[in-house]
């Protein structure tokens, strides 16, 4: 009996340091990590990171959790349960982290393409797509026969209108006589509504499908429509082997164990950080065969002068759509503008929803 | 503004194929209702077809069998929910809740396998000269199969409901479930066989998604078109003609909206996608204020448990 209790308490004892040195992270995420696109790239990060660290991190996953109340209960939930850090990989989670974040200041929050920053304990990240889009523009500019580029939008944000700027910008540069249709869809994951939109660019006349939609339908109907699509955040080439061109292919490995290395560390700050081709954290998927030699050596071209800061996709001149100055000749666009941008460039025919 | 660039006759057959998923759930939905049921769990049982149709039609090669698959997926689910709620004497509501959440979480696991997969194409139904008349043909007469025979199906539920003595039983008992007792039919008979009618349509609706409008499997792709078939029965006013025309008016809203956006109109799109829901509301109001539940035709005894003993 005695021998039992020692081994007992022996045991408690060793298994309470080892318990300790395990570091958790948790994750949320806005779609299912089924989703072949957003949630998707995220939890491939996740499972990276997860292998690196191997049994020092420990990593929990919640999916499809809505804003709001959903997303604080989940998040509460995590703190409660010893979590150290959280990444939540939503812009719509703003709110929700920085009303859990202050109530739990010994946690870590990662909050993914947000700008809300109350509190000391919370870090934001984001990647600069719109450098991806530039290198969509161009392709989608040189490969259009019908000079019409069909765009499936989600929400009127920055991100998004940032990347509808820089995709009809660097089209434009090659086809002048370019024409953007776009569709808003309200949502990030809607395969039914984004099918339907799909259909509907392609009756219009586009035959270049570019989504900002995390879900892999529209690759499909343009698949069998014969048209040519761009993936999202995800390679979608199994969707759509004729179609899809490329993808911007989104990487949060390397700065997810970075992160979560700082919090092992104990050297982990509150942070904002904006990376593009530059950090490795946006790519692209391997080109489309039908992408004649020349564009695919002019597309990895443009991709190496913005990794090595040599070309900015926002360099003026730039006007608003209303026709009044943006970026005079040569100026680069400052992060500030880009990170609140709420016009559509000049060209642009739609009306942008408030 | 470029509103040459939208060919009604496109839009039209857009529309038909848009509100086939709805049509399919709601026609079922209102059958429930109508013997006195709600099943809240139509998304649950709409999700559950969508991916055990497709598993179906990837191993077998054939849509239509996927279909008859997805028919089956949603009864089993039904069938789950008539167990709880008229053997085990549950609250519906709650119980329907927990289907819908039982059936998004268990697809998720079955479809891992079948995500990125193409599925065997549903072919047009040939209707040779039909298809050829200029406008009509192009809107009408080139579809698949499930188009039409949700139409059909409208039909026979009408019919079945109005004129057949098994659709006035239901409706009895779904109007007055003590009295129907007293008159010596089976309330959990009936209740139990329309519910396992809901189910298999709502599995229909859900495989139209995963095999021809989208047509792939992606969890949780179904995303809410069981709540709007919810709202399209109420809308209807539990009547399958207008149930018909509720699903072809939601349908026609989110495929005119995407037309116009595409085309370049400026509308305002939050307030054309709450429309469906605004007009549901409108007329709840409106049939309410009336001469009480009569006006409303809800089904007397909706919602309401029944046991013998009672």
């Amino acid at each position: 009996m005695k021998k039992l209790l020692t081994a007992a308490v022996l045991s408690a004892a060793l298994a309470t340091p080892a318990l300790a040195d395990t570091t958790k992270a948790g994750f949320i995420y806005i779609g299912p990590v089924g989703d072949f696109g957003w949630t998707a790239g995220h939890d491939r990060a996740r499972r990276e990171m997860a292998e690196h660290f191997g049994d020092a991190v420990e990593t929990t996953i919640v999916e499809n959790v809505d804003y709001g109340a959903d997303a604080e209960r989940v998040m509460t939930q995590m703190a409660l349960s010893g979590t150290d850090v959280i990444f939540a990989a939503s812009f719509g989670y703003g709110p929700d982290v920085n009303a859990v974040a202050g109530r739990f200041p010994n946690v870590a929050f990662q909050h993914a393409t947000g700008y809300i920053q109350d509190h000391p304990n919370i870090s934001l990240y984001d990647a600069r797509f719109y450098e991806g889009r530039a290198v969509l523009g161009h392709i989608a500019g040189k490969m259009t026969e019908t000079n019409t580029v069909g765009y499936i939008a989600s929400f009127p944000i920055p991100a998004v209108i940032a990347g509808i700027n820089s995709a009809y910008l660097h089209a434009k540069a090659v086809n002048p006589d370019i024409q953007f249709r776009i569709i808003w869809t309200y949502s990030w994951f809607d395969p039914a509504l984004e099918a339907d939109a799909a259909e509907t660019l392609i009756e219009q006349g586009a035959d270049v499908i570019m989504q900002h939609t995390d879900s892999t339908a529209a690759i499909r109907v343009a698949e069998d429509a014969g048209v040519m699509a761009f993936g999202q955040a995800s390679d979608m080439t199994q969707f759509g082997p004729n179609a899809h061109l490329t993808a911007i292919v989104d990487r949060w490995a390397p700065y997810y164990i970075s992160r979560v290395q700082a919090v092992i560390d104990g050297t982990w700050e509150a942070q904002n950080s904006w990376l593009g081709f530059a950090d490795g954290i946006i790519e692209m998927a391997p080109w489309n065969d039908r992408m004649p030699a020349e564009l695919q050596a002019e597309a990895d071209a443009l991709v190496a002068a913005i990794a090595a800061g040599e070309y900015h996709p926002f360099t003026g001149p730039i006007n608003r759509q209303d026709g009044t100055p943006w970026l005079a000749e040569g100026e680069v666009a400052p992060d500030g503008d880009l990170a609140t941008m709420d016009f559509y460039v000049e060209g642009i025919t739609a009306d942008l929803p408030n | 503004m470029i509103l040459g660039s939208i060919n009604p006759a496109v839009l039209m057959a857009a529309l038909m194929v848009a509100a086939t998923p709805i049509l399919l759930a709601a026609i079922g939905e209102l059958v429930v209702e109508k013997s006195g049921v709600l099943n809240l769990g139509v998304e649950g049982m709409m999700i559950m077809g969508a991916c055990i149709g497709f598993i179906v039609a990837v191993n077998t090669g054939s849509p239509l069998i996927g279909f008859a698959g997805a028919a089956l997926g949603g009864m089993a689910l039904a069938l789950l929910f008539a167990l709880l709620t008229q053997a085990l004497m549950t609250n519906q509501v709650a119980s329907g809740l927990a289907l819908t959440l039982f059936g998004l979480g268990l697809t998720a696991l079955l479809g891992q396998q079948y995500v990125g997969i193409t599925p065997p194409r549903t072919p047009r139904l040939d209707l040779g000269p039909l298809a050829e008349i200029p406008f009509f043909g192009r809107a009408f007469f080139r579809h698949d199969i499930v188009v039409y025979l949700s139409i059909l199906l409208v039909g026979a539920v009408w019919w079945f409901l109005k004129y057949s003595r098994a659709g006035m039983i239901l409706r009895a008992v779904g109007e007055n479930h003590d009295a129907a007792h007293a008159l010596g039919y089976s309330v959990k008979r009936v209740r139990l066989l329309a519910i396992v009618f809901g189910g298999a349509c709502a599995g229909l609706g859900g495989a139209y998604l995963s095999l021809i409008r989208v047509p792939q499997w992606t969890e949780g792709m179904t995303v809410g078109a069981g709540w709007i078939a919810l709202a399209l029965v109420v809308f209807a006013s539990w009547r399958p003609w207008r149930a018909l025309a509720g699903a072809y008016l939601f349908g026609g809203v989110v495929v005119l909206q995407l037309n116009l956006q595409a085309a370049g109109v400026r509308i305002p799109v939050e307030y054309l996608s709450m429309s469906p829901y605004l007009i549901t509301i409108l007329v709840l109001v409106i049939i309410s204020s009336g001469k009480g539940r009569g006006s409303l035709n809800a089904p007397g005894s909706l919602n309401r448990p029944f046991h013998a003993s009672s």
